[in-house]
């Protein structure tokens, strides 16, 4: 090793010491198997998304059990949000944001649903009901039909009727 | 020092008055104090005996016992999800007490034990990593006094008419701290984040697993993972045992009980950050991240609640913000907008924290509108109502940051009204 390499690696090592010169360095390696566990993280792109499939009319009995007290027989409002309707209205002087007129990606219903509901009982649905869940969500706002079923393919393909109405504010 | 109105300068119209009256030292707690009367000596009835003990923690005075959080916001069928507001108008300074801290839950307060709760760091990293409190309060610390908002607050001034209600109330979810914890950057660092790594993806271990996507440039600026709030551990409703906290961003990023974060390529849409907290234009469209909080000012004193008793020299005092920096100045009207004077700003300006301001008014006893308007270092001025509404949509109630109004009654109660 020539002169100039040694002292280019040294210089190389004092970066790499001053980069990390704040940090004791004491987080703990995490398996792959652990991060399965607690990632709950769903892209746009589908990933993230687990093994299953399930259809619209699978997810009807689904909701009748899980979600209409709250949001109401099809979708249209209880005492919680009003997940289906309001197309069009994003523009007049009352606004319906429901997951048809308003949410731009599909996958987000998953993600969502997965994380947070049923309200009392998050983490009770299996992959297979969340799917359905989703499906029957997307059928009372139009976007598929009943018999569609919805999987880790599937589901990022679907096209939401609002998907071009945002722009970002945040300038990467 | 004794002052007197004759002492005062006006400053602008209906008595308000020159702002150097607060940066005559003693002058600013001398007002509305009465000179001590001579006599006889006396005692009052708690000095006659010694008083109680020490205890292990400390409690507010029992006569101050109505100042606690209000308005609380339930959402229907839940008894977690919703908010409560700070009590800004029994408050003074600039710090938030941690019990009166305002609250915003997607699914109630997770009861965590910090034994068993850890932060993992995965996705676009070299190597995952995970920490728990004992490995993060061995890192180098640092503090960030600085203020944390909802962007839902003050929204309700979006409303057609002025609903009458308390100032914390209206303006109460906003708050003050010192959070201290561990610069993100420094465990991003060790985690070893990839070229392709844009965003990350933090979620909380509440049972509403909350989540939220951030720019890495943010991150990697002035986000700390805290563990501290005014000095002793977070609150659980603050997101014991750590947080995420974003300084000057809409406070729904800041992740409470802080459990996961995925560096990732971009934004994963989490319902959050598209169907909850983007804003509604008048055209249909939406904007997405809409993250700083805009400049904004509210009067907390007087204010609704708090009666004027008698005419004459009066302190205005209230609180000031920015998520882009610093406060550079705030203006004062008693006259509803006519005219306008520098109000005094406390020693403490700190950037993307609370400031507190104050001017002096002698007020002549006629019903007045008293307003304030903030402008930050970087030229931004807080935005009058019409202006606000600009290209919003009526649906949308997040970001709401322009001038608000109290009017005075000649009954020396206030009310909210709209200029």
């Amino acid at each position: 090793m020539s002169m100039s390499s040694i002292s280019g690696s040294a210089i190389l090592l004092c970066i790499a010491t001053t980069a990390i010169a704040e940090s004791p360095g004491l987080g703990e390696p995490v398996s792959q198997s652990e991060i399965e566990q607690l990632d709950f993280v769903v892209m746009p792109d589908g990933s993230g998304l687990p093994a299953g499939s399930g259809t619209a009319m699978e997810g009807q009995a689904l909701f009748a059990t899980h979600c209409i007290a709250c949001h109401g027989e099809d979708g249209t409002g209880g005492i919680n949000d009003r997940l289906a309707g309001g197309h069009g209205s994003l523009a007049t002087d009352a606004p319906a944001k429901t997951v048809g007129s308003y949410w731009p990606y599909a996958t987000t219903l998953f993600d969502y649903i997965r994380r947070a509901m049923p309200y009392q009982s998050p983490g009770t649905l299996t992959p297979d009901e969340i799917y359905a869940l989703t499906a029957y969500v997307l059928f009372i706002n139009e976007i598929v039909d009943e018999n569609a079923e919805l999987d880790a393919e599937a589901l990022p393909a679907v096209r939401m009727p609002n998907a071009d109405g945002f722009t970002w504010d945040y300038q990467p | 020092m004794k002052t007197s109105p004759d002492d005062f300068v006006p400053a602008a119209g209906n008595g308000l008055l020159d702002r150097r009256v607060f940066l005559r030292a003693g002058a600013a707690g001398s007002l509305g104090l009465l000179a001590a009367s001579a006599g006889a000596q006396e005692r009052p009835a708690w000095a006659k005996l010694p008083g109680e003990g020490m205890g292990p923690a400390g409690a507010p005075s029992k006569h101050e016992a109505h100042i606690r959080r209000g308005h609380l916001s339930l959402q229907t069928g839940t008894t977690g999800s919703g908010a409560s507001r700070t009590p800004l108008e029994f408050l003074d300074g600039i710090i938030t007490p941690s019990r009166l801290h305002f609250e915003r839950h997607h699914s109630g307060i997770p009861d965590i034990d910090p034994r068993l709760h850890k932060l993992v760091i995965h996705g676009l990293v070299r190597r995952p990593l995970e920490f728990d409190v004992d490995a993060l309060v061995r890192y180098p610390a640092v503090s960030r006094i600085q203020f944390l908002e909802c962007s839902g607050n003050s929204g309700v001034l979006t409303a057609a008419e002025p609903v009458q209600a308390s100032c914390g109330s209206i303006h109460g979810l906003v708050s003050a701290s010192e959070w201290g914890g561990v610069p993100l950057s420094v465990l991003l660092d060790e985690a070893g984040v990839e070229p392709r790594g844009k965003w990350l993806v933090a979620d909380g271990a509440d049972a509403a697993m909350m989540s939220r996507s951030v720019p890495l440039e943010k991150a990697m600026d002035d986000a700390i993972v805290a563990l501290y709030q005014n000095g002793e551990p977070l609150r659980p409703a603050n997101g014991y045992p750590m947080r995420l906290f974003l300084p000057g961003w809409e406070g729904n990023i800041s992740v409470k009980w802080l459990r996961t974060i995925k560096v990732t390529d971009g934004p994963a849409m989490t319902r959050d950050e598209t169907s909850k907290y983007s804003d509604l234009r008048e055209d249909g469209s939406a904007r997405l991240f809409t993250f700083p909080m805009g400049v904004k000012s509210v009067i907390t004193s007087p204010s609704p609640g708090l009666t004027m008793r008698q005419r004459g020299v009066y302190q205005i005092a209230g609180i000031a913000w920015s998520g882009a920096g610093r406060i550079a100045r705030v203006q004062i009207s008693v006259d509803g907008g006519n005219s306008w004077a520098d109000a005094a700003l406390d020693e403490h300006v700190l950037p993307k924290c609370l400031t507190r301001f104050r001017a002096a008014w002698n007020w002549d006893g006629g019903p007045s509108v008293i307003m304030s308007r903030a402008l930050d270092e970087t030229g931004a001025i807080q935005p009058d109502r019409g202006s606000w509404f600009d290209g919003q949509s009526r649906g949308n109630f997040y970001h709401y940051n322009a001038v608000h109004a109290w009017q005075v009654g000649a009954d020396g109660e206030s009310t909210h009204v709209y200029v």
